[in-house]
């Protein structure tokens, strides 16, 4: 692993300044602390630092940056005509990537020498059938061209590591050499040395940014090449959900109706069950139970919220399912055919919702300042008028934007759809019938086979794009009503 | 009182101490919500108590596991025919070979305990024996090649369908249609129960052991996904907790008021509510799709997992790095520091405790996180090998344990149901011990002001 050896190579030699820096200071100094500006740790530090930071970024943009430059030097080198039908460049590519392992492979392997991998006049059948003795993964015989680009590609891959390992450990040695010019007692090396501290927290508060910029952008690239193959109107409006399975054909149907439908009844049914239980369970703890009672209820309520959505999933699949199958099923009234259905994960995400809406509610009743309960009161009203007529108006907006909370929530819930909504993507009113949403259909088509360039799994971005708009809109709308409508008490 | 003011008060409709129909309707009115409110948190805890309850009695079955104990005679004529014992050699004989010994040393245990059983011929023995019985004997020959010629106990494991018999899970009508084992073999197992020779046991591989075939649930374990789980939140926790006690240094004590501040925060706060799916789709395009890193690794995961849990980690530490007073800043200040000085030799120190606190509540939810595991690749295989070494616990294709028990849960064998829940009894356990710790960490350090 060079880049390994590298990062520590460079680590090694920040250490070495790190010591020389801070001996060298102290030198200057006459080894009298009180002449020199900052602490001698700092002026170790400020070695450290020039030495380190720059050769390691420059290492990350390297690695980053190399694979796209190689790629372009090499896919020029791909005639048309090895493009065959119904390809692209991109998949001769990664015949070219596999065939560059495989070389490398196979020379680690011992079981050809450096030379014969070189070698630019090798015959490419002979090549193929070494490779494949080899036991390197080889899918078709290999053509001129394409075992051309694969030496060339491992060339310039090979050089450019080594170019990159020397261009790094030289920026190291420089910024050694520059920060010991430094240390010299008047430097103000605690200074700079803050002024570093602060840029590395920038960055790292920067992340944030960037996984926002991450998430977009993955999304949208990938969502525009999906409606490059697939139209919009279709995906969009289509009341069907049928992809095909046999690869590239045109018979796949992809519209977001029907599991936008699931998505929403499921959750539809969730919030019935979350919303009553969770508000009037706040209700309760906040205004008529005793500390006792409060102690012990709340953490208890608030363990469902700990538990992994893989467990309700699972809860819902094996014991909620069969429940209702009993109730509901073949042998009674004959509304459910299987354990998968909208009332069985709605009722596992209702129940996963609970504490949600109770803590959040909680906290916006506890909100309510005394004064107007103390004045409801004061007029004669009883504690639950009080409760209907002034908290609950008053924490009303809170309480929305907690609703919309469990509800965006709800939406982008998995596990437990996956588990207990079934795979059948279907249009209907019949609550107890099998279901599919948004986010079950992702994680099937991203799963399992994993040919991205095909529409049946670019539509997962189209979806995936599709809910974080609707959950971030439901965010940004609650976080907007919770502002916008809430009383200001002093 | 006067006689005027006397008479001109109208005749009182009620007293206080009778109630009148309004007062009723609104008493009972008022007893009706304070039932509706005692009605919601006993919903709740029901809920939970029969979660707990469907967890328990479903999963508990997973640690006992139903062996055989018979005696087998390791015949050299199958196992060694040129009587070298050079294990090289005998490592030849492949699982086949062993089978038959097992088989046999079963029969000769119906004959002599005398049992009365249809079933007359040493091959009928097969349905008893998990498929990995013979991969067991063989290990051990393999191991000790001395062994081969004398009689050496085994503790087997039996076939799933045994033990699901005993368990309860396989009833007799549905044998009728199973092509696995026949009620006669059930039979047989109620004999060799009475006879002592299969017992239900506490099974230790059900917690460090591989996972296994779809055919042999009752060899699975969850030890490997363990080690992935473990290798993930290595990642997770050399990762965010540094990133997120810098970010949040930095917005909490450092950050001016402007728009890239603002910028940060409201991405802070929209990313601790994307949908953890929208993570898995992240950790896809980028690490896998764009950077090349390998799928299934636990390294990928542990980015992924990362990327989620930074914004929980950055909420709650600045909640912490908040809660230290701004005396302790100043009073650094005061005596000559800086103020970068104040932030790492202060106020940091005093908002560690609950800034670990956050970090394994963090770590927590993090380690019970499926859905961006399945995009990533950590499922659909079966995660049978040890990861040897560092590089190998990070690089190589690896499960996690709840991408393990989804796994379970969507095999077909109803077996494997009760692995699931297993699974989630030991996943559940892990967190619990996180959050026990976290809760101590807090009454322990914690500092009022």
């Amino acid at each position: 692993m060079p880049v390994l050896w590298l990062v520590l190579a460079v680590l090694g030699i920040a250490l070495v300044g790190y010591v020389l820096g801070r001996s060298l200071a102290l030198a200057s100094a006459g080894g009298e602390i009180r002449n020199l500006h900052s602490l001698p740790s700092y002026y170790g530090s400020n070695v450290a630092m020039k030495a380190a930071v720059p050769a390691l970024l420059l290492l990350v943009v390297w690695l980053i940056v190399q694979p796209f430059v190689v790629n372009g030097m090499v896919s020029g080198m791909i005639p048309e005509s090895e493009i065959s039908e119904g390809s692209n460049l991109g998949l001769v590519m990664a015949e070219v990537h596999r065939t560059s392992e495989g070389l490398s492979n196979a020379v680690a392997a011992g079981i050809i020498d450096e030379d014969t991998a070189r070698n630019p006049g090798a015959d490419p059948e002979t090549m193929t059938d070494r490779l494949k003795d080899a036991g390197q993964v080889v899918t078709s015989t290999l053509t001129a061209p394409i075992l051309a680009a694969a030496q060339r590609y491992r060339a310039l891959h090979d050089s450019g590591a080594w170019i990159m390992s020397g261009v790094v450990l030289v920026l190291a040695l420089a910024g050694l050499i520059w920060g010991l010019r430094e240390s010299q007692a008047e430097f103000r090396a605690r200074n700079t040395v803050e002024q570093g501290i602060r840029a590395l927290l920038i960055a790292a508060a920067s992340i944030a940014v960037l996984t926002t910029i991450g998430i977009v952008l993955s999304l949208i690239f990938n969502t525009i090449e999906f409606f490059r193959l697939y139209p919009a109107a279709e995906f969009f409006f289509s009341l069907n959900w049928a992809p095909s399975f046999s690869g590239r054909g045109g018979s796949s149907e992809l519209g977001i109706i029907p599991l936008l439908w699931g998505t929403l009844y499921i959750s539809f049914v969730a919030l019935v069950v979350a919303v009553p239980v969770g508000l009037f369970a706040a209700v309760y703890l906040s205004e008529y139970a005793t500390p006792k009672v409060r102690a012990i209820a709340k953490p208890l309520l608030e363990v469902l919220a700990g538990i992994p959505t893989i467990v309700y999933g699972l809860f819902a699949l094996l014991t909620i399912g069969p429940i209702l199958l009993s109730v509901f099923g073949d042998d009674t009234v004959g509304w459910m055919q299987g354990q998968r259905a909208v009332m069985t994960a709605g009722i596992a995400m209702g129940i996963m919702l609970i504490p949600f809406v109770s803590s959040l509610s909680d906290d916006i009743i506890n909100a309510v300042p005394q004064s107007l309960r103390d004045g409801s009161y004061g007029l004669g009203a009883t504690k639950s008028e009080t409760i209907k007529q002034v908290i609950l108006p008053a924490a009303l907006p809170g309480i929305v934007g907690a609703i919309l909370l469990a509800a965006s929530r709800a939406i982008g819930e998995t596990m437990i759809v996956v588990l207990g909504a079934g795979a059948a993507a279907r249009l209907s009113l019949n609550p107890f019938e099998a279901m599919t949403t948004v986010t079950a259909k992702i994680v099937s088509q991203l799963t399992g086979d994993s040919d991205f360039a095909s529409p049946e799994a670019l539509v997962a971005f189209a979806l995936g794009m599709s809910l974080f708009v609707i959950t971030l809109g439901l965010n940004v709308l609650a976080l907007y009503i919770v502002r916008k409508y809430r009383e200001q008490y002093e | 009182m006067t006689d005027a003011s006397m008479g001109a008060t109208p005749a009182a409709k009620g007293s206080l101490t009778t109630e009148d129909a309004r007062t009723k309707k609104r008493n009972a009115a008022e007893k009706r919500f304070q039932m509706y409110g005692i009605a919601a948190i006993g919903a709740g805890l029901f809920f939970l108590l029969v979660l707990l309850v469907s967890i328990l009695s479903s999963g508990l079955g997973a640690f006992q596991q139903t062996f055989i104990e018979v005696p087998v005679y390791l015949d050299p004529a199958k196992l060694d025919k040129n009587g070298n014992r050079d294990p090289a050699e005998m490592a030849k004989v492949s699982t086949f070979g062993y089978g038959p010994l097992i088989e046999q040393a079963i029969f000769a245990q119906v004959e002599a305990n005398g049992i009365a059983t249809p079933l007359d011929s040493s091959k009928d023995m097969k349905a008893l024996i998990s498929a990995s019985a013979a991969a067991q004997v063989r290990d051990v020959v393999l191991a000790n090649p001395d062994l081969v010629g004398e009689t050496v106990s085994f503790r087997m494991l039996a076939a799933s369908r045994v033990d699901g018999y005993l368990k309860g899970r396989v009833q007799r009508e549905d044998v009728a249609r199973d092509k696995n084992i026949d009620a006669e073999h059930l039979d047989l197992t109620d004999a060799f129960v009475d006879a002592g020779i299969v017992a239900k046991q506490f099974n230790i591989d059900f917690v460090i052991g591989a996972d296994a075939s779809e055919s042999r649930p009752e060899q699975a374990g969850l030890g490997v996904s363990m080690l992935g789980s473990l290798f993930m939140m290595i990642v997770v926790l050399v990762l965010a907790l540094p990133i997120g006690v810098a970010a949040s240094i930095y917005l909490e004590e450092f950050a001016p008021q402007n728009r890239w501040t603002d910028l940060i925060e409201v991405n802070i706060s929209n990313l601790a509510a994307v949908p953890s799916i929208v993570f898995g789709i992240l950790g896809l395009a980028v690490f896998i799709q764009f950077a090349h890193l390998p799928q299934s690794a636990p390294l990928v995961g542990g980015l992924v997992l990362t990327l989620m849990t930074l914004p929980t980690i950055i909420i709650s530490t600045r909640a912490s790095l908040k809660a230290v007073p701004p005396s302790i800043r100043d009073a650094a200040l005061g005596l000559g520091a800086s103020r970068t000085q104040s932030v790492f030799h202060h106020v940091l120190p005093l908002a560690m405790p609950g800034i670990l606190t956050g970090t394994i509540i963090g770590l927590a939810q993090a380690l019970g996180e499926t859905a961006p595991l399945l995009l990533i690749g950590m499922v659909g295989y079966i995660a049978t090998n040890y990861p040897d070494g560092l590089a190998s616990g990070f690089m190589d294709p690896n499960s996690a344990m709840p991408a393990q028990i989804y796994e379970w849960a969507k095999r077909a064998d109803p077996a494997y149901y009760e692995r699931a829940w297993g699974g989630i009894i030991i996943l559940l356990l892990f967190l619990m011990t996180m959050n026990i710790i976290a809760i101590i960490l807090r009454r322990r350090f914690e500092r009022r002001w």
